[in-house]
């Protein structure tokens, strides 16, 4: 399944049904990626404020700011980006608006230019993304990785797909020269789009179903990750065995008890075997998949670098960006 | 704590409307339409379920697949009065304005390019328009019973206040500032804005390029006079959902993030004067037996020192994560009882199967309005 050797992604999107974990996913990824001295950047864009919790972190501004250790000598930054500020943002940058900009926030200006157009808002939250990729700092990238925390599947490909909607809305000024760029940065190997799924039927449809949106916007593809995979022991066993058993242990072994068991048994089981067949038709999306454990008392700092482990496994060793990569077809302009 | 009666609830022949909010993930749709199937079939309430982007499977079993935004009998339900639909926004949004101008009004509304985007991928356009179909099946006096799916937005609170936000932007100051200062206009309005407006239309002419304000100062025009604004709409429909005909219910997940918001979203209701009637906790894990996760464990770790592989060992050891499990999700729950002791809870194990069909939201209806209740806190 490897192809020959692409350029290595370095803005990881990170999307998936809701409810399957992809904040989790997002931030254990960052640790994996932040090995050896590389420095990840992981930001959402959704304002939900997921990020920081999972970190006991207080909520992430707008600022980059420093978040923990990766996971073997890297370091984690975390931003939680807002289209608001970075039209502000974007606005000083191009028009020093200086005092006007205040002006314009008071009037609702901002509120209003980020309703108005309904790709403005994704251009300029992913406008903020292609800025941390393709920073510099002296002699290296700024970022050797930026993680992302996505819009839900359902949102995704439209999140991402910025180029058709402002074509069609912002044909002249600036706003659709920028937006062009960075959809060069999105369709290109330098992007991966990695989808998180459990295994349940919904979520590998909604999965199944991404992937093929994704590849028909011509939107990069990487890995499948299928979380919250319970347990793998599976043998057979009847009441009989099982009361004797509890007896010997000095459990309670009435009927109730064991046909308890039993049916917990049992649940679990199909739920490992259907986990198989999930998984299966995940194959078929002929993309690497990375299998995740259910943590059974929920994900905190340790279960995440935990999981960063199972990732970083699946990613191959860790390497260093250097800032003139070939790779980088971002030419660096003001747009 | 208090036990949700969602039986009584369904029952209620003085609720018209119950409204199922919560983040997405949680299972807002399968409660839904559970409820809704249970309400039609236990009850006898003609019932029609509005929802919003139900899961393909699910659909299909509701025969919901034809998007005619109209509801539609369920077929796989002979003979219960249930009916089904999915919110179209794009249409629903057509509808209001021919309902409200002349033909040839609403044809130029059509054309122009920032209706288009508006109508279909604006954000709170599917909250609005949500609102609005749901005061088109309430007057329609047709059903005893809706029972609204929220639209799947990053915050459940969107449901509340993106119809506002529409609303105050398209009714607002910003956009008669730009209908003022396009070609044509009345100067007043413009020098009375002074030189902010100037900056403020030279800037996003720069920016968004200038034939987009044209549009948008077009589209408002042409709507100002045709329907009383929409400000004044979505305020009608915000407080038709506060009487109390109006049931809300908050659907969550024993997930640190979804209780939270389910926190949020109670406490914004409670303060709105909206009747939330209980909360659904979805998803909990099913424990079957009454065993500590430790003494199962201890049991498993002594069996197998006799032989690695007994049976009995790996059975103990799956109760254990079981119950451990559970405990977690307990534990993450009773948040929700600390911050909204008042509000009647309902929680509810993952059945066996996932619910996919109308099989699966029978048994999830019964599970809701039978058997399982809230474990006393």
């Amino acid at each position: 399944m490897s192809a020959t050797a692409p350029p290595v992604p370095r803005l990881h999107i990170v999307t998936g049904k809701g409810g399957t974990g992809k904040t989790t996913v997002a931030a254990a990824l960052a640790l994996a990626l932040a090995g050896n001295g590389r420095r990840v950047l992981l930001v959402e864009v959704e304002g939900r404020q997921g990020i920081a919790p999972l970190f006991d972190a207080p909520p992430l501004p707008y600022q980059e700011r420093h978040l923990t250790a990766g996971l073997d000598g890297g370091e984690i930054f975390g931003q939680a980006v807002d289209a608001d500020e970075a039209l502000l943002d974007y606005l000083t940058m191009f028009y020093r608006l200086g005092s006007a900009g205040r002006v314009l926030r008071k009037f609702g200006a901002i509120d209003f230019a980020t309703t108005i157009a309904p790709g403005l808002r994704d251009i300029l939250l992913t406008g903020k993304l292609k800025e941390a990729v393709s920073r510099t700092e002296s002699d290296r990238m700024t970022y050797d990785a930026v993680v992302l925390d996505a819009p839900p599947t359902g949102r995704v490909v439209k999140f991402l797909n910025v180029t058709v909607e402002s074509g069609r809305l912002a044909k002249t000024g600036p706003i659709g020269k920028h937006s062009r760029s960075v959809a060069r940065l999105l369709h290109s190997s330098l992007t991966a789009v990695h989808l998180v799924t459990t295994p349940a039927a919904m979520p590998v449809q909604e999965t199944v179903d991404a992937a093929a949106e994704l590849r028909k916007a011509d939107l990069p593809v990487g890995r499948v990750v299928l979380n919250k995979v319970a347990g793998t022991k599976t043998a057979d066993i009847t009441a009989d065995q099982l009361r004797e058993g509890l007896e010997r242990s000095n459990l309670p072994s009435t009927a109730a008890q064991v046909a308890g068991l039993l049916t917990e048994y049992e649940a679990n089981r199909a739920e490992i075997e259907a986990a198989g067949a999930y998984r299966d038709r995940l194959e078929r999306l002929r993309r690497p998949i990375d299998e995740l454990a259910l943590l059974p008392e929920g994900v905190d700092l340790s279960g995440l670098y935990q999981l960063a482990g199972v990732l970083r496994k699946g990613l191959g060793p860790a390497r260093r960006s250097i800032a003139d990569a070939p790779s980088n077809p971002e030419g660096g302009g003001r747009d | 704590m208090t036990d949700l009666d969602v039986d009584a609830l369904l029952a209620n022949e003085d609720k018209h409307v119950i409204a199922c909010c919560g983040s997405g993930g949680v299972g807002k749709t399968t409660t839904a339409a559970a409820l809704a199937l249970r309400a039609a079939e236990e009850h006898g309430r003609r019932t029609v379920v509005l929802t919003i982007d139900p899961a393909r499977r699910l659909a299909q079993s509701l025969g919901m697949e034809a998007l005619d935004n109209t509801p539609r009998p369920v077929a796989a339900a002979e003979g219960v009065p249930l009916d089904a639909m999915m919110l179209d926004m794009k249409r629903t949004f057509d509808e209001v304005v021919a309902s409200h101008t002349t033909k040839e009004r609403a044809a130029e509304i059509f054309a122009n390019p920032f209706y288009q985007a508006v109508s279909s991928t604006f954000s709170g356009t599917q909250e609005y328009m949500a609102m609005e179909k749901l005061s088109q099946l309430r007057d329609s006096g047709k059903w005893d019973l809706i029972v609204l799916d929220t639209p799947p937005s990053r915050s459940a609170l969107d449901f509340l206040d993106a119809p506002a936000r529409l609303a105050r932007f398209l009714d607002g100051r910003v956009i008669r500032m730009l209908a003022a200062s396009t070609p044509g206009a009345r100067r007043s309005m413009l020098s009375l804005m002074g030189a902010s407006a100037a900056v403020f239309t030279r800037v996003f002419n720069k920016v968004l390029g200038g034939h987009l304000l044209t549009d948008v100062a077009e589209f408002t025009a042409s709507l100002e006079d045709t329907f009383g604004g929409f400000r004044q709409r979505a305020e009608a429909t915000f407080r038709a959902l506060q009487d109390d005909q109006t049931s809300f219910l908050v659907v969550a997940a024993p997930e640190p993030a979804a209780i939270t918001e389910a926190v949020y979203f109670s406490r914004r209701l409670t303060e709105e004067r909206m009747p939330l009637d209980g909360m659904i906790l979805n998803r909990l894990t099913p424990v079957e037996v009454d065993l500590s996760a430790e003494r199962s464990l201890g049991a498993a770790a002594a069996l197998e020192e006799a032989d690695a592989d007994d049976p009995v060992a790996a059975v103990l050891r799956t109760h254990s994560d079981l119950a451990r499990r559970r405990a977690a999700e307990e534990r993450v729950a009773s948040r929700y009882a600390a911050a909204c002791p008042e509000i009647p809870q309902l929680w509810l194990p993952t059945l066996g199967t996932e619910v996919v069909d109308l099989e699966g939201l029978r048994a999830f209806g019964a599970a809701a309005g039978g058997a399982a209740k809230a474990p006393v806190a």
